[in-house]
């Protein structure tokens, strides 16, 4: 039933939307059970109010950005990625870390208040930068040298985010940029080949297994056959990795160095930098299948569970609401990223397409690292779960996030049915 | 890039794919740790939570015969913290030490505890008083893991009088934990040392309950009471002994300060110890909590030796009080009977080899056996011991119990020096180094006889009853009797009947009591560099035995000292016992 004067805008893509807020008000009840502790002065008991000041806030935001256009979005892209190369700039001036990254400098401070964390805004311009370099991509991509531009617009912010150094958000943006890439149409020997170097400095540690990787790759570039100096490049930079790497190795921080080893096996330094990991898995095993109630988690309550606001928030669900609670919180997002997929698909243009998708795997990205993390399948990077993290500027991203997807899937194609479910 | 709605949905389909691959993957790494392995996450997580902390019972309570307590339990508070690890229990003594007293050893005790025991909070104070507690008590949120709750500690209502049997309770050490017969115990726990505590350790250990509390990562306590539910401490069955409490404290009284030496009284029928007592003896009450240093520094620097156990480790020269033994193998042997006279009259010396002496130089005169006993007439002796022969007496003398500990249930008894056959000389002085003349000194209970007051009681338990030795035990059970002397009952009533003359009109007639008849010997053995011991063993009533003393007084001169102190524990403990039986009569 159609009224006067909405047409255009009665097409909200209700599961896309209905979705992201369930996760939202699900990672708000979290954030309210992180406070809820026996452990005096965390100062975390009013943090779920603030959060969901800032839910309302960005509830504002979307509905503001959902009353533009695509096309404003795609002529923002400039201005924005811009803005928030200077802003990452900034933070080498007036930066200050937070919370179990504190020797990192993220959060932009002025005064000794802490604006926000030009990292996340970065996140966002990075992907609209990207889309409409790609978008404009109008020839297929055949080889390697062809990516210089879109590179480099991923390339100036990560450097920037690795420089604070954050390991964590630089895995997302490489994360957004093979997706992109992918979506983009790049063929897929073409984005192994890209990522050879990355994989021969990670496998280096073991001969035997790089050497294998080494065979895979020749026979990869013999066979797609690439310009010569490409493949030459290609695989000269892979034995430079493979040599590098246990240069590199020395020349990594300590605790980085520790944090690599301690993912391997937490027990290594089970009271130090292996501690957030085991207690984090104690406290989601403990859970069983229906974990131990809303707001009891005994680990988290008794302060066994680091950071439970923030990074290990996951961990509280798997405590207190078991495999159940997990269950349903991976098949929200699941949901969303497979809704998103499909705004993607069925966007009008590439440019909103190419957004869409590399928003979806932004947040995919931080899923993965953030609750692989908790059950030590990643190394623990610190970088938040979307719509559970305690934090304003991540929430508030993540709803521009949103936004963006809402307004994308408003003017993609067969909206109809959309309507319809 | 290339927009054309075929490759989008190609693309589309294989980010699905991979997005439920990823999920799937992830889902099952929640189901594996959460479904499957989930028992070892919450034991690991209640292993974070939980604290067990020991709740120390009472030991068991000792009785003596009329229900009298010898040991019991009064409350006591014990101070403890529960620490993550060494450094985080040093700082947490550091801060304690500003609020309460805490020297230096009390800290390197706390922190060997704890190493011992980790899991367990470590102990800082076992007796806490009262003023310690309510200072911590009070400041309590200041110490995050502090554990203050009730612990029994041990009480001897006597301390100084029982000292000698009871023994006394104390931390179990590192050493005692390797070792096999403390299996079970954990650092921290107590145990008992010497006397009864020690040895019936297994019926009086305090059956520790536990409580559990809650603590946080920082080993906090957050919730300290219903967190599980709480396993009560139980209380062993009470020790019921023979022991007569209103004895022993006579006994104590009448030792005084003055005096060294030990008393054993046995009853003779059952071998029930009545008393048992050392002097001079201490309060094993500073015992309990940890020896303070300076105490027992002065115990172990005190000449008179308060913690030897002179009623079981005090050996000595049984003197005349042995010859009795001799004068039962020699009847035993039917060398003589109570009216058998020697060929040689006492004229105060007797020659054999050399000249052996009398204790009465004016001699004896031609006297009978009886008479002997009653005058303790070393010549007699002498002569009786000849007769018999060293291999006799040596072989007697085993026969009659010397050479064994008399196996009574307390720890640490010594042996007695009786030697078992002349190899014994020849090894202790060389095959040519002695002579058969140590018969005569062995024969008067001196040589290479030493006694403890124990074993001389056990034999006189033989001596007044029907020849049958009377195993001496504390702890109350069914009597274990063994017959050692193989008289005619007539016989043996000629040896009591010369007993009893013994106090009537020999050598302890000052130690008569009026209304009672004792029997008994005397003795007063020399000892080098010293004044003489004085001995008494005997028995009480002399017709109907009922009491049997074995005491010795160091430097006490002569045995009639000691027969009088006897005597009078007879009576007190006669007098008591009739008194009750003329209540229970009414």
């Amino acid at each position: 039933m159609a009224r006067p004067g909405l047409v255009r805008r009665q097409s909200i893509d209700i599961p896309l939307l209905g979705t992201a807020l369930l996760l939202t008000i699900f990672g708000i009840a979290m954030v309210f059970s992180a406070g809820q502790t026996d452990v005096p002065d965390k100062g975390l008991v009013g943090l779920w109010q603030r959060q969901l000041a800032f839910f309302v806030v960005a509830l504002g935001a979307t509905w503001v950005i959902t009353r533009g256009t695509v096309r404003l979005i795609e002529w923002s892209a400039w201005p924005i990625y811009v803005l928030s190369i200077v802003l990452l700039l900034a933070t080498f001036a007036f930066g200050s870390g937070a919370g179990t990254a504190s020797s990192m400098k993220g959060w932009l401070t002025i005064g000794g208040r802490r604006i926000g964390q030009p990292s996340e805004l970065a996140k966002l311009a990075t992907t609209l930068m990207l889309a409409r370099m790609l978008a404009m991509q109008r020839e297929r991509i055949r080889s390697l040298v062809e990516l210089w531009k879109p590179l480099m617009v991923v390339g100036v912010p990560w450097l920037l985010v690795m420089a604070q150094p954050d390991l964590g958000t630089g895995i997302v943006f490489i994360g957004i940029c093979f997706a992109m890439l992918f979506w983009a149409g790049v063929p897929w020997q073409l984005l192994v080949m890209l990522a050879s170097p990355g994989v021969s400095l990670i496998l280096a540690f073991s001969t035997g297994v790089w050497g294998a990787w080494f065979l895979i790759l020749v026979a990869l570039v013999l066979w797609y056959r690439p310009y010569l100096v490409e493949g030459v490049v290609l695989v000269v930079a892979n034995v430079v990795m493979g040599v590098v790497a246990p240069l590199l190795w020395d020349k990594l921080k300590p605790y980085q160095q520790q944090r690599f080893l301690v993912f391997l096996d937490p027990n290594i330094d089970a009271k130090g930098s292996g501690y957030n990991v085991i207690q984090s898995q104690v406290a989601i095993g403990s859970g069983g299948l229906f974990g131990k109630g809303f707001t009891l988690g005994s680990q988290k309550r008794l302060n066994f569970l680091p950071e439970q606001q923030t990074d290990f928030i996951f961990s509280v669900v798997g405590e207190e609401l078991g495999f159940v609670g997990v269950f349903v919180a991976l098949a929200l997002f699941l949901a969303l990223f497979l809704r998103s997929t499909r705004v993607a698909a069925r966007a009008a243009d590439a440019f909103p397409s190419l957004v869409a998708f590399g928003l979806m795997s932004a947040w995919f990205v931080h899923v993965m690292v953030n609750v692989g993390m908790t059950l030590n399948l990643m190394p623990v990077t610190g970088i938040p779960l979307p719509f559970f993290s305690y934090g304003g500027s991540f929430l508030l991203v993540s709803w521009l996030a949103v936004a963006v997807l809402l307004r994308i899937s408003a003017e993609g194609r067969g909206q109809a049915d959309a309507l319809g479910l | 890039m290339s927009y054309h709605p075929n490759s989008v949905r190609r693309r589309a389909l294989v980010a699905r794919g991979l997005l439920v691959a990823a999920f799937t993957l992830l889902g099952g790494a929640f189901f594996r740790a959460q479904v499957l392995r989930n028992e070892e996450f919450v034991l690991k997580s209640e292993s974070n939570r939980l604290r067990e902390v020991p709740l120390p019972g009472a030991r068991g309570i000792i009785y003596d015969r009329n229900g009298q307590i010898i040991a019991e339990n009064l409350p006591g508070y014990s101070v403890s913290l529960l620490s993550p690890s060494v450094d985080s229990l040093k700082s947490a003594l550091r801060s304690l030490a500003q609020v309460v007293e805490i020297d230096s050893a009390q800290q390197a005790l706390a922190l060997r505890r704890f190493r011992a025991a980790r899991t367990r909070p470590a102990v800082i104070f076992n007796d806490a008083s009262f003023q310690v507690v309510s200072v911590l008590e009070e400041r309590r949120a200041e110490f995050p893991g502090l554990i203050i709750q009730s612990a029994p500690k041990r009480y001897y209502p006597d301390g100084p009088a029982v000292a000698a049997l009871v023994g006394y309770t104390g931390e179990v050490s590192d050493d005692d934990l390797s070792k096999e017969r403390y299996a079970g115990y954990k650092a921290g726990q107590l145990v008992g040392r010497g006397g009864l505590e020690q040895q019936y350790e297994k019926a009086l250990r305090a059956r520790e309950g536990s409580r559990f509390v809650e603590v946080d990562a920082r080993n906090r306590v957050v919730r300290d009471a219903g967190v599980r539910p709480e396993i009560q401490p139980e209380a062993p069955p009470p020790l019921r002994t023979t022991i007569d409490l209103d004895l022993q404290r006579y006994a104590h009284e009448y030792f005084g300060d003055s005096l060294r030496g030990a008393v054993v009284a046995l009853e003779p029928q059952t071998g029930g110890v009545l008393a048992l007592y050392s002097a001079p003896s201490y309060d094993i009450n500073k015992f309990t909590g940890g020896i303070a240093p300076a105490f027992f520094k002065s115990l172990l620097d005190d000449p008179h030796r308060p913690m030897f156990n002179r009623a079981l480790a005090g050996t000595y020269a049984p003197a005349s009080t042995w010859k009795l033994a001799t004068a039962v193998l020699g009847m035993e042997m039917g060398l003589v009977n109570i009216d058998t006279r020697m060929p040689q009259p006492c004229t105060g010396h007797y020659y054999y080899g050399r000249v052996f002496k009398c204790w009465d130089k004016k001699g004896h005169g031609d006297i009978t056996l009886a008479q002997a006993i009653a005058k303790s007439c070393d010549v007699y002796f002498y002569q009786l011991g000849l007769r018999i022969g060293l291999t006799n007496l040596l072989a007697g003398g085993v026969k009659l119990g010397f050479g064994d500990r008399t196996s009574i249930d307390l720890p640490s008894e010594r042996r007695p020096t009786w030697p078992a056959s002349t190899a014994y000389f020849d090894r202790t002085y060389g095959a040519r180094g002695w002579n058969k003349s140590v018969v005569l000194s062995l024969s008067i209970g001196q040589a290479n006889n030493a006694q403890t007051p124990l074993s001389m009681a056990r034999f006189y338990t033989a001596l007044a009853t029907d020849g049958k030795a009377a195993t001496p035990h504390i702890v109350a059970r069914a009597p274990e009797r063994k017959q050692i002397i193989e008289l005619k009952p007539a016989q043996l009533r000629d040896i009591q009947m010369a007993l009893a003359d013994v106090v009537s009109r020999g050598t302890a007639a000052g130690a008569q009591i009026q209304g009672l008849t004792i029997a008994g010997k005397t003795g007063t053995a020399q000892v080098n560099g010293q004044q003489d011991n004085a001995w008494f063993v005997g028995y009480a009533p002399a017709d109907a035995p009922k009491i049997v003393v074995a005491i010795i007084i160091e430097e006490g001169l002569h045995g009639s000292v000691a027969a009088k102190v006897a005597t009078k524990l007879m009576e007190r403990y006669l007098k008591a016992k009739l008194t009750m039986t003329a209540v229970t009569n009414d």
